[in-house]
């Protein structure tokens, strides 16, 4: 058993360095974010383009992706929520982990230069690009009753079939992450609003693949969205070589919470 | 608090600091946990007791209530949509289930490698679903029981001090058959236990009878 003054002193040291890394993740790391990708920006050169795909409102697709490949997600309308899931391609064990990106990197608030992190504290994607900043990693998509009702698609039964595709089932399906959803918390009570103003047609963000991943995407209506499957929402799915960034990526060194799970995740590449 | 007498639970026991528990709470039991010394963070999963692929799903709870924290009222969500437990009682007033488990991977990625070898809750988590014949796919995002996450408008996510007194309890009445996962969480690394892992308490009652 540890001596009490011992712990004590531990439990000091302990709280100021939680207290001086959560200073800097939301004071310097913050400020140190990139700006948003302007709309129209970022074109994709014909020679990079690996495969492109339009998915209807109300479907899904899944994709394979190598590392340093990007998953570029277009919304055609202004309309699109599209909800993501992912795993790691040869160990789908590992999966999306928001809980850990949120709270690793002390902000709700996934946009451009943020990461999304695997269960096992590695990287899984970087924002390198991102029009809209407005992104809901906290209430997912649809469900049957939110979806439009009984036989109208969903994002539950699509990542359910999604799923079985890829050889997983139900138990697999990780909390997803809602792009161009922008869902906002209330100050004081918690409660959700949708801020339809930050969302517009064009909006894109290119993930980049960190590890080999499985990804499932769904195209259906944010449950707190006022418009369902009866506008029009497709969205195009492409997968290309990826931008070139050098020392000015905007994601490899934007906290040392993020270095370390890089320095982690290039471990698994070796 | 209500009027349910420890005397007449079924079930009363302590859980030590950094230890995992799990028990069958069948519908219409009510399962009680103390936070016995306060500020003790309390990581929970559920999983319906005859078919364990359904369990608690926080961003199904979430939407449901439109509203992002536990607290007196809530329904736990499965992720097939339905209810597993109701909140009927609550002393603390705010719980979390956005911020996940600690885990030996995700501490040493925040805190630093050298934070890597310390118990946690998922190692808790993966020892007490073993039992269970259940693994690391089932741990999804759980409820921290008596941990305070405000979320703020601008997105900023921070684990703070919690606010739960010594004492401080939370009734949760089983909607269905449901396995209860929990782990006495064992972080030292930020203020979800007030740097100091403390006991809690476990008491269910049977209302059938």
């Amino acid at each position: 058993m540890m001596p009490v003054q011992t712990r004590n002193a531990t439990a000091q040291a302990n709280r100021r360095r939680y207290e001086e890394l959560r200073s800097i993740g939301q004071g310097a790391t913050f400020d140190a974010l990139p700006a948003a990708t302007q709309r129209g920006s970022a074109a994709i050169a014909a020679a990079s383009l690996i495969e492109e795909e339009e998915v209807p409102g109300g479907w899904y697709t899944t994709m394979r992706l190598r590392r340093s490949e990007v998953l570029r997600l277009v919304d055609l309308t202004g309309n699109a929520t599209p909800a993501l899931i992912a795993w790691r391609d040869g160990d789908p064990a590992e999966r999306m982990n928001l809980a850990d990106t949120v709270k690793v990197q002390w902000s709700a608030a996934l946009q451009r230069g943020r990461i999304v992190l695997s269960d096992m504290g590695r990287v899984m994607f970087s924002i390198v690009e991102d029009t809209c900043g407005a992104h809901d990693a906290l209430v997912g998509g649809s469900v049957c009753a939110s979806g439009g009702g009984a036989g109208h698609r969903n994002t539950r039964a699509n990542f359910v079939a999604a799923a079985g595709k890829l050889g997983l089932d139900r138990r697999d399906i990780p909390a997803a992450l809602s792009l161009f959803s922008p869902v906002s918390v209330g100050p004081d009570d918690g409660a959700f609003a949708w801020r339809q103003e930050r969302k517009a047609s064009g909006d894109f963000i290119d993930l980049r693949a960190e590890m080999d991943a499985l990804v499932a995407i769904s195209n259906c209506p944010h449950p707190f969205q006022a418009i369902g499957l009866e506008a029009s929402r497709s969205i195009l799915v492409l997968r290309h070589q990826g931008l070139t960034y050098g020392v000015s990526d905007p994601c490899n060194n934007v906290g040392a919470e993020v270095v370390r799970a890089f320095a982690r995740t290039k471990r698994l590449c070796k | 608090m209500s009027a349910r007498d420890p005397a007449s639970a079924i079930l009363d026991l302590v859980i030590p600091p950094e230890q995992p528990w799990s028990a069958v709470v069948k519908r219409g039991q009510v399962l009680r946990i103390v936070d016995s010394e306060g500020q003790q963070a309390v990581d929970a999963l559920f999983y319906r007791a005859d078919d364990l692929a359904e369990r608690y799903s926080a961003q199904d709870t979430l939407r449901e209530q439109r509203n992002a924290y536990i607290g007196i009222g809530t329904q736990l969500i499965s992720s097939e949509g339905r209810p597993m437990l109701t909140v009927i009682a609550d002393t603390c007033g705010r719980h979390d289930t956005s911020a996940g488990c600690c885990s030996c991977e995700s501490n040493a990625v925040r805190f630093g490698e050298h934070t890597r070898y310390l118990h946690s809750c998922r190692e808790n988590f993966l020892l007490e679903l073993a039992k269970h014949g259940l693994g690391k796919r089932d741990i999804v995002a759980n409820v921290n029981f008596f941990m305070n996450v405000p979320i703020d408008p601008s997105g900023h996510f921070t684990v703070v001090e919690g606010i739960s007194q010594p004492g401080a309890c939370v009734d949760l009445l089983a909607e269905m058959d449901v396995l209860c996962v929990l782990s006495n969480c064992p972080q030292i690394n930020n203020p979800c236990n007030g740097f100091n892992p403390t006991p809690i308490r476990v008491l269910v009652w049977d209302q059938r009878r």
